[in-house]
This record gives structure tokens, sequence and C-alpha cells, in this order.
């Protein structure tokens, strides 16, 4: 059965946010149903499909194996802040130009993940691409576009655009 | 000399073929989706349900009584409960004759009959709570025999599934065209072998979602659903829940990944829909990974005995076929679990010239969850057989694979032409499609470095397959057998106030781009930019009457009833051209959002300024004209059956014959789907489909323990694709459009996963010659490698 609520405070994409949570309520839960942050999406609940892919403190983590009262006193980046902020805009542009998504829910976590591996590696070539990338999963592309669309991003960096 | 007239696609500025960015992705990008998973409404409960711990039970006695008591806990239902709110289904056809299945409830009755049936509905404060209070239900079971095996569910004295029922067999057919036994007697070479085939299941990232919301004050139900078919399930819902189809609305926006998962009926689904008329209150059932693996429609276990007659020329003669499918313990509702089998024994051969066929298959009941339509139904098990047996035999005879194919491909100036199980073809372009093929992927270039390879013990294997792919499916599919499942759709195209265009269309959209081909046919036919089309699909009370998205029709069906009903609208708007602006209207064209000359291209009048007169300045028009700026169409294919597609794939991989392992290289795919409205989309569904098949061939299976037991219930036991082990995947065209249609098209969202499977095995298999050896069973995993070496 459920323990008592804990109080915890948190930045969400930059806001601060004070809430009451039950110690067993994971992120991606927290982030949903509390904050209607629907873009952090659910897959597996397991660790294993990324749909969930979040930034915590800079680092990307899957939101459904971290719990919401771990997240007190940290920082939080979901796919609405990054698009807010522009920081993701080009990526998301190459994923429409090429088609680089179908349904689009396994997207949000796809795009925070090549974000994170540009961040580290602004050069990687298709395999270091489609092994960053290979803790998210999309069942309707075959990956083939996200693989292009990743980089075509990392070249537009490249050169400046 | 006048230039060549434009075709009715060909007008200035088409976007038929254009490679466009489908509009809807923008907000997908920044997770702005409306998924119903994300839907949440004032007072809506969460659903969750206790299910069945075992494959087969009888319920001997179940104590809700803790559950009940707990706060936030606002339903406990059992199947009694149900009883008067929901009426069973029973998932038959008239026209698959001889299918019979018993009725199914949304809750078990007595006796639970696989793993994960739902036994007890729950709806409560929060999805967690409703956990929770199931956790707190007690059921007893009195264990019963599971039915596991397909086979052992047919042999004399086993265990029934339905003791009314006399025996397992839920389906069988046969097909023969009578000369198989001479065909085999006088072959020069005759292989045969066993297929197995794992089951698979569709694993969409979006689980099955539904929210339900009955207003009594209304009479009216509202249902938010994840589904491929909104009427479809408008009239399901209506049929077993006592209203009438015009009490209840099926509201679909976005859905994370359909597949054929999404088109048919469930039990929790319903048991959902049935708490929420009960309580008066929304309910939202979101399953969870586990409740996907063992409530999700499986699809695919076939074992299929097969086997090839073929002459010393290579002329394939025969093929004679068994197969048979466990589809767990009830036919699925209402498009039934005899259809993939159907499939598989209608589509073997497919696209061969031979004469003469014989095939069985059997359908069998077994307590295991339930199996029924996934994508490309039937087809990689037909593809799989009869391409593993075409190169058995080429092997004998020393040929080619592609010299093989070659001698016995239908050739393509041979139609129409109509198989020996009475397929109808009316244009296929096989040996164009392997021309194409063997260029793109450097064939002889590849051969030349396998050998080189082989020489210092790398074991790299190449693997052709053909296909022909079923799609746009007339009435002849499930209404004749009286389903109320429309093989039509419609359209309503309308330009509004502002001279923009609204497209209302009864297809739907899961992902593969239906927004972006109809905004583009309409644009085409009103010659304005697709940017200027806004297009509404999902939900029964706004768009026409259809059926949806399955059997790769939504582009071609739904594109063609929105390039009727646009063509319409185009005469329209022409017309009321021509009364202002005193001109005959053939003389007028509609180009670059403008009324023009015909002959010259003179801009003559904007059509917001035309919008603008028709909508605020009647005043200004001759009397006697009424402008009617809307026009609906509705289409159906009534000259064939099916509008069959074909195409080939080829795979380059690599065997480690110490570890079993097998290494993607490169994977390529030459299809024909007529038109390709938007080849960027067909590019990537047939990317996907690619992959789900490459899924099947080496990774993803439903494995059951002896008991019944389903152990694999994670997505860390049951494995998918991920990008790492996925090759790029090349994809050409040929084009071939169906006469049926002004757009040409033919579906294609299926041919991906039709041959994936069949390439790789053959590849593997041709890795492995030199030791002798052939694998006929998928998935082929690291062990089904080493065993067939002997090394496992």
């Amino acid at each position: 059965m459920t323990a008592g609520p804990v109080s915890i405070t948190l930045t969400v994409n930059g806001e601060d946010v004070a809430a009451s949570v039950p110690p067993r309520l994971h992120l991606a839960d927290f982030l949903r149903e509390h904050l209607s942050l629907t873009g952090t999406h659910l897959g597996c609940e397991h660790g294993v499909c990324g749909a969930c892919t979040v930034r915590l403190d800079g680092a990307i983590v899957r939101a459904c194996l971290v719990l919401a009262v771990q997240a007190d006193g940290r920082a939080v980046e979901t796919i609405e802040g990054l698009s807010a902020s522009g920081e993701i805009a080009d990526l998301q542009a190459a994923f429409i130009a090429h088609n680089a998504l179908q349904c689009g829910y396994c997207t949000p976590g796809m795009l925070i993940a090549a974000q994170d591996l540009l961040r580290r590696d602004p050069h990687p070539d298709r395999a270091a691409i489609r092994e960053h990338l290979s803790g998210n999963y999309c069942r309707c592309t075959g990956y083939h576009a996200i693989v292009d669309a990743v980089d075509a991003t990392a070249r537009g960096r490249a050169d400046g655009r | 000399m006048d230039a060549d007239p434009l075709s009715p696609l060909d007008r200035p500025h088409s976007y038929i073929g254009r490679s466009l960015p489908r509009p809807n992705l923008a907000r997908l990008t920044q997770g702005r989706g409306r998924y119903v998973s994300d839907l949440a409404l004032p007072r809506m409960l969460h659903a969750a349900f206790v299910r069945a711990p075992y494959a087969h039970a009888r319920i001997t006695a179940i104590d809700t009584t803790a559950a009940r008591a707990m706060p936030g806990v606002a339903a406990v239902m059992t199947a009694e409960d149900m009883a008067p709110l929901v009426t069973p289904w029973v998932g038959v056809l008239t026209h698959l004759q001889g299918l019979r299945s018993p009725p199914q409830y949304p809750l078990a009755c007595d006796v639970v009959r696989w793993q994960g049936e739902p036994v007890v509905a729950i709806a409560a404060a929060t999805r967690a709570l409703a956990e929770d209070a199931a956790e707190q239900v007690i059921v007893d079971y009195a264990p019963l025999p599971p039915v596991v095996d397909a086979e052992a569910a047919l042999a004399p004295g086993a265990v029934l599934v339905h003791p009314d029922l006399g025996d397992n067999l839920a389906y069988s057919r046969r097909i023969d065209t009578g000369a198989v036994d001479a065909a085999l007697a006088e072959a020069a070479v005759v292989v045969g072998a066993r297929f197995t085939f794992g089951r698979h299941t569709g694993v969409t990232l979006e689980a099955r979602a539904i929210v339900a919301d009955w207003d009594p004050a209304e009479a009216r139900l509202t249902v938010h659903q994840g589904t491929q078919v909104p009427h479809m399930m408008q009239s399901v819902l209506a049929t077993h829940l006592g209203l009438s189809e015009a009490q209840v609305r099926v509201v679909c926006r976005d859905v994370g990944g359909s597949f054929g998962i999404k088109i048919h009926v469930y039990p929790d689904e319903m048991a959902t829909v049935a708490m929420a008329m009960r309580l008066a209150r929304p309910v939202r059932f979101v399953a969870d990974r586990m409740e996907s693996f063992v409530a999700d429609i499986h699809a695919r276990d076939h074992i299929v005995d097969a086997r090839i007659a073929v002459r010393a020329d290579g002329t394939i003669t025969a093929f004679d076929v068994d197969d048979l499918t466990g589809i767990g313990p009830y036919s699925a509702y209402p498009r039934t679990s005899a259809v993939e089998a159907n499939q598989v024994i209608n589509l073997i051969g497919g696209p061969y010239g031979h004469a003469n066929y014989r095939a069985r298959a059997r359908v069998v009941f077994q307590t295991k969850t339930m199996m029924s339509q996934y994508r490309a139904v039937g087809h990689p098990i037909a593809a799989t057989v009869t391409e593993t047996l075409v190169d058995l035999a080429a092997r004998r005879l020393d040929l080619d694979p592609f010299e093989m194919r070659r001698r016995n491909l239908i050739a393509d100036d041979a139609y129409p032409a109509t198989s020996p199980t009475g397929l109808r073809f009316e244009g296929l372009s096989h040996h164009a499609a392997h021309a194409r093929l063997r260029d793109m992927m450097g064939y002889d270039g590849l051969r030349a470095e396998q050998a080189a390879l082989r020489a210092r013990g790398v074991h790299r294997g190449i693997g052709i397959a053909s296909f022909i792919e079923i799609t746009n499916p007339g009435p002849a599919f499930y209404g004749v057998g009286g389903a109320r499942i429309s093989a039509q759709d419609g359209a309503v195209v309308r330009l509004d106030a502002s001279g923009s265009v609204v497209v209302q269309a009864s297809v739907t959209e899961q992902g593969q781009g239906t927004e972006a081909v109809l905004a583009q046919v309409a644009a085409t036919a009103l010659g304005i930019e697709p940017a200027r089309v806004r297009v509404q699909l999902g939900d029964t009370d706004a768009v026409p009457y259809g059926g949806g998205t399955w059997a790769s029709r939504a582009a071609a069906i739904g594109g063609e009833a929105t390039w009727q009903a646009s063509v319409a609208l185009r005469a329209n708007i022409l017309a009321l051209a021509g009364s202002m602006l005193q001109a005959a209207p053939e003389t007028l064209d509609l180009r670059g959002g403008a009324v023009v000359d015909a002959a010259d291209g003179r801009e003559r009048m904007t059509l917001p300024e035309l919008a603008r007169i028709a909508y605020f300045r009647q005043d200004t028009l001759p009397r006697g004209v009424q402008p009617e700026l809307i026009a609906a169409r509705h289409y159906v294919p009534r000259d064939y059956p099916f509008a069959f597609t074909n195409g080939v794939q080829a795979s380059l991989l690599e065997v480690d014959v110490e570890t079993g392992f097998i290494r993607l290289l490169r994977h390529w795919v030459v299809e024909d789907c007529g038109t390709p409205i938007n080849p960027m989309l067909v590019d990537e569904q047939v990317r996907g489909g690619v992959v789900q098949g490459l899924g099947a061939a080496l990774f993803e299976h439903c494995r059951y323990d002896a008991e019944g037991n389903l152990q694999t219930t994670t997505m860390a036991d049951y494995l998918v694709p991920m990008a790492g082990e996925m090759p790029d995947i090349e994809v050409a065209h040929v084009s071939t459009p169906t006469a049926e249609s002004a757009l040409g098209a033919k579906g294609a969202g299926e041919a991906g996963t039709a041959a994936a499977a069949a390439a790789v095995l053959n590849a593997v298999n041709d890795a492995l010659a030199p030791f002798g050896v052939t694998i006929t069973e998928l998935p082929i995993t690291p062990e089904v490698v080493l065993r067939a070496l002997g090394r496992g």
C-alpha cells in the first residue's frame, strides 16, 4: 500500500514547481498526470523503449525509472521545454524534412536522445547514430530516415547552419 | 505543334508524386500530439483488470469485498455484473464456410482460456489505485489442462478448449486444382520442408488506449479510441451495448502505432465502455506493456509442410501445401481469426506461373492469447514458404536464384492474369522489378565478394524474395460475410469563406501520412498549395462513413474518394466563376490559388475573392445561381476484388558460424504500388514494414512454456528491432498504375513486411550452403543457427 505523500520542489523546463507526490510515483507519471506535460510518453515503464526520455540535470534519463521524489531539488527538461527554447529546432526540422516519424509516439524521446549524441559528438557517423539511438524503439519508420535526419542535423551544425 | 495534353494528374503544379513533408509533423515533434493515452476528462476514472494467471482454469470463486471497500474505487465488476450491460460477440463470417467460435464476453465466465484473459474489471480514481484494488480481489481457480501445441490440439483425445464444439478445429479449407500428384510424379526435382513460424505481436509503442464517456442526459456515448476503424467500432459498440449507432460517437486523433492490432474488438475495452456507462463517468483504459503482450492480438503461429515440383529446365509445375495454425480460444471479432490461414494458402506461389496447386489450411483453438490480423496478414508466411522452396529447387538444379525466378515469374506482358488459386491480377511487373533490384544491389559484385570472403572463412549470404501484396480490398473481403466493415470510403471537400479547402474523410491517420496524401490530392485537383488544405479525420460525428485504415487501403481508396470529390468541387467552382466572369467554365482552370484562363494561364479571380462573393455577396450573382462550394464522393474498387501489388526484396548478411549471430548488412526493396502519391512516405512505409519483417526473421517471438504461460511479457524478453541492429534499406519503385481509379494508386503499407523475413531466411541459407544445412524456422535465433550447424 501507499506511503504518505512527500513534498518536492524542482524546476521543470526552467519553471519552479512544488508538489506533494506519492513516493511510488515515477517521474513520467508526475510529468504527464500532475503537470499535463504529455509530450513525455510511456511505452514500456521498464526502461527499454526510450519513449519517456527526458533530461535530468542535463543528462538523459528514463523518466519511468526515476521516481518523482528523486527529482527533488533538480532540473528536469522535457520535449516541451526543448521545443520552446529552440535548442533542437534544427533537429525537429530535419525530422520533418526526412519524414523521420510516422505515428510520432517515439519522437520526443528520440529527439532528446539524438540531441544528447550531438552534444557529445558533433560528427557522428551512421553507425554511431544507430548505436546511440539503440535505446529508443520506433515501430514505424525502420530507423533509416531517423539516421538520415540526425546525420543531416550534424552536417548542418558543422556548416554553421 | 501542340504540346502533349496534360493528363488530369499531370496538371501544372501537380502535387501527385511529389515527396512533400507531412503537415501534421511539427506538433508531433514538439510533444503536442493528441493521443488517447494523454486525454484527461473531468471526473475521469481509470480502469485496471484482474487477469487470469492460468492458461486454462475453472473459476470457482471471486471475492471482491475488500477491493470494493477501498477508498477511491468506484466499481469492481465481474462477468455477472457485465451481463446486463454487454451482449457477447461471435467472431465468424458467413463466407468463411464452417468457421465456428463460441460467444466471447468482456470478462471470463466460469472458465479462463488464456493467461491474461480479463476476469474482473476495476474503475478507480487513478490507475495506481485501480491496480491496488486488483491486488485485493481474490479469485479461486481450479486449473484445467492447457492446450498449447496446435498439432496436439487436433490429436484424438485432446483436451477440448470448448467441450461443446466436440473438437478443437475452428476452420479448415482445401484448394485443389486437380493435377498436383501428376506434376509431382513427372517432376525432375521435388523439394519439400516443414516450416515453423514463431508467434509475434504488434508492440505498438502507444499501447491500446480508450476513454469512454457516457452522457446520460443526452443518452450518448463518446468513445475516444486509438483505432484504425472508427465506424466499425461505432457499429460494434452500438450493437453490443444496446444503443443505436446514432447514439455512439467514436473519436480518434493521434494513434501511437496500429499495424492491424487496433482493428479488433478487445474484451478489456468493451468492459471499460460498460463501466463508463454504468458509472456515468468517463473511464480511461491504457494497457500497460505486460497487458499488451498478453492481450493484444498475436499473429503468425503457423506450421507449414510444403513441397514444390520443378522440371529439369527449372519450370515450376506445382505447389503442395499443408498449413496449421493455432489461434487461441476464440476467433477474433469481427474480422475472425481464419483470414491469416486463408491468405497463406491463397498467396503461396503467387508470383509464379505454375498451373497446379493443392493446399489445406487448418485453424485450431488453443489456450493461448488470441491470434488474428496483424500487418501483412499471411503474406510473410506465404512468401517465406514460396521463396525458400524456389531457392532450394534452384540449388538442386544449380541455377542462380535470379535465373530461377526469371524462368518462372509471370511475364510482365501476360496481364490480366489469373492464378491457379483464382487470384486475379490486373497488372504486375515482376520482371522489371527483378531487373531493377539486380542492378541496384550490384548483384554480380556481391557474389564475387561473397566467394572471396568465403575463402577467408567469412560467411556472407545473399537472399532474394519475390512477393505479391493484397491491397485495396473491395466488399468481397468482409462485407459479403455479413460484417459491418465498409469497403468504401468517403470524402467531403469544401472551399471555405477564406478560400482555403477542408477535406473530411473516413480513412484514418496512424502515422502513415494519410493527411498529407489527401491534402496533396485535393491540392492538385483544386490548383492550390497543400498547405491551404486542412484535413479532418477520425470522428464519426464529422466525417463521411467508411472503412478506415486496413489492408493497405487508406491512400488509394481514401485518396481516390478525395480526388473524385475535389474534381466535383472544382467543377462547381468553375461553373460559379464562369457565371461571375461571364466565361464558359471549360475555358477556365484553377491554378496557383486562382481561377485562370485555361489557354494562357492569365489570372481572372483569386479563390479568396470567389469565396468572398459566394459567401457574403450573393446579391451580386445572377438570379438562379446558388454557389455550392462543397462536394462529397465515395469510392470502392469494383472491377477487381483486390488490387495486387508486387515487388522483390534482397538481404545481405553475415553469419558468425561460431556464435550463431546474424549481422544484417544491407537490404533492398523494389516495389510497385502503382502511382506513388508521395514517394518519400511510400519509402518510409516500406522501410518500416521491412523492419517489422526483420524483427520476425531474427528476434520477435511470443514464447510459451508447456503450461501455456507466456514467457515474453516485457520488452527485455520480447526483442524488437532497434536502430543498432538494423541495416540501411534502399527502396526503388516500378510503377504500374491500376486502371480502376483516376489516381492509379495501389496500397503500399504491407509490402515491406511481406517478404523481408523470406529474403533473410534465403540469405542465411545461402550463407550456410557450404555446410549443407537448411533452416526453415523463424525467428532465426543464434540457437537455431547453431543447432542447424550441429553445434548447439
